[in-house]
Parts: structure tokens; sequence; C-alpha cells
């Protein structure tokens, strides 16, 4: 499979992406933020960092980039796209996803391994994930706290749009365990149609075991897993 | 022409800084502060012979669409 990554002004998480991809045997090619192109990608990655400075709010001006426009055609058209950390907050700046990300609580940048538990694993983004299994992946934010209103955080509820949550070592979804304040220890989720994915933890960061934990491999392999069993289906 | 954007967080969004700083004014002895809502301010520079209205229009539609997240933030327009 091929994996396209965007590269922002300042985004510092693209090359472990195309990194983590390779490594993985799958093909990552970066997408620079003024294509207007995605070119032959079965999939999108939107990587982490400081997309144009953070100006204004983080994501609001890298929405507007004219390789966001080709994101959101891809993304109308069932494309898989999944936004880390500074990622997931372009997506909800450009409406892809519902709520935002806020300041931590706590006003602090976090940078330190969590644990996430998967609250939904029949998803593109999940479906490698073993039942019970907790992901043991970094975060390195300053506005990673999840908000959205009632109604919204209703409908992701109740349609399974929440994929992971903060939990402690034991799969407790803990209040100590919440490292930005996010509602109901939000980690990532996906759009109403669900091939749209953001989540604040760097799975990148932690796909070779030299790094401390490869649980992050188990979400790239859940997408080349959907991304396969798709092309399977079109070939038949 | 000048025109005045005031952006706030919304009233049920979390606000850790203002939070802090209601903290740090009350440690300071400034008694009877009861919130501080911390937020941000915009000056934008008009041509003088923009129409008024016109521009309303416009930075209202800007300022929703992109000068604020509707999701967090409320915000207030003046045009001087």
């Amino acid at each position: 499979m091929h994996f396209a990554v965007l590269q922002f002004p300042a985004s510092n998480c693209d090359q472990d992406a195309v990194h983590a991809l390779r490594a993985l045997g799958h093909g990552a090619d970066y997408v620079w933020h003024k294509d207007t192109s995605l070119g032959a990608a079965d999939a999108v990655i939107v990587p982490g960092g400081f997309s144009y400075g953070d100006y204004l709010r983080c994501g609001a001006i890298a929405r507007f980039s004219p390789v966001m426009q080709a994101v959101r055609r891809f993304a109308d058209n069932g494309g898989l796209v999944l936004g880390v950390c500074n990622g997931f907050q372009v997506l909800t700046e450009a409406g892809l996803l519902p709520g935002a990300l806020i300041r931590n609580r706590d006003l602090q940048f976090h940078c330190e391994h969590i644990f996430l538990k998967t609250a939904n694993r029949d998803t593109p983004f999940t479906n490698r994930i073993p039942e019970g299994k907790l992901l043991r992946v970094p975060i390195a934010h300053g506005e990673g706290c999840y908000f959205a209103d009632e109604e919204t955080l209703a409908k992701l509820q109740a349609n399974r749009q929440i994929l992971w949550q903060y939990c402690d070592a034991g799969g407790g979804l803990t209040d100590a365990a919440n490292p930005n304040g996010a509602m109901h220890n939000i980690a990532g989720i996906r759009s109403e149609r669900g091939n749209v994915a953001g989540l604040m933890p760097h799975p990148e960061r932690a796909c070779e075991p030299i790094l401390g934990s490869d649980d992050g491999r188990l979400v790239f392999q859940s997408m080349i897993a959907a991304l396969e069993s798709r092309a399977a289906q079109q070939a038949a | 022409m000048k025109a005045t954007i005031i952006i706030t967080p919304k009233k049920a969004v979390l606000d850790p800084q203002g939070k802090t700083v209601q903290n740090a004014l009350a440690h300071m002895g400034y008694t009877g502060v009861t919130g501080v809502h911390v937020g941000k301010y915009l000056e934008v520079d008009l041509a003088p012979d923009t129409d008024r209205e016109a521009a309303r229009k416009a930075l209202d539609e800007a300022a929703h669409r992109f000068l604020s997240n509707p999701v967090i933030e409320d915000y207030r327009l003046e045009i001087e």
C-alpha cells in the first residue's frame, strides 16, 4: 500500500511517519502543502508538528492549504485519512472531524508515554488491535484537551466514533490517567462515515522495540489490513 | 478605518489560562474577582474608502469561518 504523508511548514513528525510505514514494508511519500494532488495514494497521514507555527489556533492555517483541499476530496470519496497530534488538530479545524483540541487543563506541555484503551475495534484504524490490548504510545502536546458540546459527544458515543481513550496501566479510564483534561478521556475519534480518524498520541513514534514500544504498529497495520481487504473486494 | 475582533472562550469550554490568572489575582490581593477569561484581540486595518457595511459583512464571515473557532470560541466585531 502507498501512503501520502503531508508536509506543512513546521511539520515535524512527517519523517517519523514515513520511516514507520516504510519499516512496515509499505510505500510512503511526502506531499508538500502547496501540492494540489495526493498522487496515487491509498491513504493519507496528516502528521504532527506545529504547522504554520500554530499561529491563530493549532491547525487553523493549515486547513486552508492547497493540499488540504485534495485531502477533503480524498475523504469525501471514502479514502482513509489519519491525523496525528497536530494532524488531528488540522482535521478538526477543517471540519473533517467533530470537536476541537484546546489547551491542556494544567497549561503544561506533556511529553511522556501513556496507555490507550481502544473503544471500538471494528474500524479501519483499530481492527488489528487484539481485544483487551492497551497501547503504550507517547504523547507530546500542549493543546490536546478534546472538547465537544454535549450533542456532539452523545453522537460520538451513539455512533461508536470514539476510538481511543487515555487509561491507566490496568485499563481504567481514570482522571489521573488523563494527561490533558480531555472529555471522557478521549485521545482519538473517527468521523461519522468512519474513514477519517485523528488522535493526539503518536503511534508512528512507537513502531520499533528500540523506541520503547512497537504498539503503534497496530494502528498502521489496521489501516493496511483495511486497505488490502478493500482492494480484494474491488478485484473480486 | 479599523476593525477590532475580540475572541473569547465559550462559557462551557475549560479555560485553564483564565482560571490561573484569576487565582494569581487573588494571591496578589485583588479581591472580588469572580472570573477571568483570556481571549484574543485582533486589529484589522481597512482601506479608508472601505464601505462600512460591506466590511462588517465580510469580517463577520471571516471571523466565523477562520478567525474564531465556533466550536470553542465566541467573538465580537467592532468597526471604528
